[in-house]
């Protein structure tokens, strides 16, 4: 251990020094982009390089990592982000949610509800909601300090006017605490509900874009609607094919060229979880009926 | 009498060695329209912008009342009060109508926009108070969900007007509103306005260097010349009998069709 290549979970201690600060300011000020110094990481920016500094400034040796990609576990940035934190930090990894203390998640909230103690870090593309109507950042910062959040309606409004109802499936606005709005990450609508009154840490990081937001454990997170619009979560028509579940969110895979196609949980490990446990509900049938 | 509504003193503003404006004082009352008439550079814009807050000036002071009866100066209010006075009782129509628009956005959601600014969520409320101002401003009712990308220069600038009128505001500033329309469509335009001032009870301060629109919807005028005021007075008095040696050129350079 004592000729580790890299610094502990890869960046220096001033750079997490840094990057705490920042994620203290996020907390105390729920929803805020706070801005930070984000650093050149060991991969592309758009593949986690927000996610990857805030993990790396909040993990220490006793965390375990649990990182999803689309909710699943074995999709490739997930497990390189998983083997880039077990090579630096020499942290124990696992794809059980239950298990983790850290987890790092692209496009997905896990199914399973988390606890208290545990931090769900966000990779970020784009952490300002208002850039769709305004594109000056000296702008959008002035709305966001005197809360003119108007426009954020003029979107959902237009969204009604051409499909008849709102359209915006993923990266849905929310209002935190009452007051600063945000972009979840492109997280889907369906996922909106489980950021409110959470009682895990929620850590935004936005690496291209150098901000840091945080939703603290047990707050107030209300998606944006209209009284006779409200806010709707997704539903599926179908269950899932591997493991039936009609409660979570769900991946249309096509599996020929003549239309074929299922659905499957987007969360890997909740599926498995299902599986496994039907599988000894049957084999447990199977020897009672002995 | 009650008190003016909208006061301006002394306002100075220069751009390095030129000044822009230069020691200019007026009065506004409600219901007034105020045209200030000038040729290019006169310092016209600059006054316009320095009146809605746009612009610190270098010294002097615009004080406005507000629904309150409380007359306040502009530039001693706070940022977040300036702009809940630009969307809830100010109205900006601009010149090109692309600046004061949304032009990514339906008619619809630009009317709307200033509606939910002020915390209207009611869909529907909304989507009729547009289709009503979009019939208000003579545009089809069948065009509510296109974009002003689509509409011609007249049909965005009443558009400009109905997002300005929706919130019923009590003063509104225009920059050159019929600049670059052709004749047939100004004559609608103005016509509309002036339907609209007299209807709402609007206050106007106007930004014109056509004296014609000048006459058609003031009630004064101030007369700009390298940032001073030469002269003000009554619209007709102005135009028909002008005192002043520049006013009489600008009037006397006018074309008769």
């Amino acid at each position: 251990m004592t000729s580790r290549p890299y610094n502990f979970a890869y960046l220096d201690e001033q750079t997490k020094r840094m990057i705490r600060r920042a994620i203290l300011k996020a907390v105390a000020i729920p929803g805020y982009q706070v801005p930070f110094a984000s650093r050149e990481m060991p991969m592309p920016y758009g593949w986690g390089t927000g996610g990857v500094q805030l993990t790396a400034a909040l993990i220490g040796p006793e965390d375990v990592l649990k990182v999803i990609d689309q909710g699943a576990d074995d999709t490739t940035n997930a497990v390189s982000i998983r083997a880039f934190f077990a090579k630096t930090a020499d942290v124990a990894t696992t794809t059980e949610t239950e298990a983790a203390t850290i987890i790092q998640t692209r496009h997905r909230v896990p199914e399973t509800p988390l606890n208290e103690g545990q931090i769900l870090v966000y990779q970020v593309p784009i952490p300002e909601p208002l850039r769709f109507l305004e594109p000056r950042e000296t702008e959008t910062r002035t709305m966001h300090a005197l809360g003119e959040y108007g426009v954020m309606h003029v979107k959902l409004y237009e969204d009604i006017a051409r499909h008849g109802h709102i359209a915006t499936t993923y990266a849905y606005p929310a209002r935190v605490a009452g007051r600063y709005v945000m972009d979840p990450s492109p997280i889907p609508k369906f996922d909106n509900p489980k950021l409110d009154d959470c009682p895990a840490l929620q850590v935004f990081g936005a690496g291209r874009e150098k901000r840091i937001y945080a939703i603290p454990p047990y707050t107030k997170v209300v998606s944006l609607d209209f009284e006779d619009h409200p806010f709707e979560r997704t539903k599926f028509d179908s269950a899932c094919v591997f493991c039936g579940a009609t409660d979570s969110f769900l991946d249309e895979v096509v599996t020929d060229d003549s239309g074929g196609r299922m659905f499957v949980c987007s969360d890997t490990d909740y599926c498995e979880k299902r599986q496994s446990k039907q599988a000894t509900v049957a084999v447990e049938e199977k020897d009672a009926a002995e | 009498m009650s008190a003016p509504l909208l006061v301006a003193e002394g306002l100075f503003k220069r751009y390095g060695s030129i000044a822009a404006c230069r020691d200019i004082s007026f009065e506004l009352d409600e219901g007034e329209a105020l045209a200030i008439v000038g040729e290019s550079g006169s310092g016209k814009t600059t006054l316009l912008h320095l009146l809605g807050g746009l612009l610190a000036p270098d010294s002097g002071a615009v004080f406005y009342r507000g629904r309150d009866g409380a007359s306040r100066n502009l530039f001693e209010m706070s940022e977040a009060e300036r702009r809940a006075l630009m969307r809830a009782d100010w109205g900006f129509v601009h010149q090109d109508a692309a600046r004061g628009l949304r032009m990514n956005v339906s008619a619809g959601g630009n009317i709307g926009e200033r509606l939910m600014a002020l915390g209207d969520r009611h869909y529907g409320r909304i989507r009729g108070a547009a289709s009503q101002w979009l019939e208000r401003v003579e545009i089809p009712l069948a065009r509510l969900d296109d974009s002003p990308q689509t509409y011609s220069g007249g049909m965005r600038q009443r558009l400009q007007i109905a997002r300005n009128l929706v919130t019923a505001p009590r003063l509104v500033f225009m920059d050159e509103p019929t600049g670059g329309l052709d004749v047939s469509v100004q004559a609608r335009l103005l016509d509309l306005i002036r339907g609209l001032i007299a209807e709402m009870g609007l206050a106007v301060v106007l930004v014109t260097h056509d004296l014609g629109v000048a006459r058609l919807l003031s009630n004064r005028i101030l007369v700009m010349k390298q940032g001073e005021v030469v002269e003000s007075g009554l619209t007709d008095r102005v135009l028909d009998d002008p005192q002043a040696p520049y006013t009489q050129l600008l009037v006397s350079s006018v074309l008769a069709a």
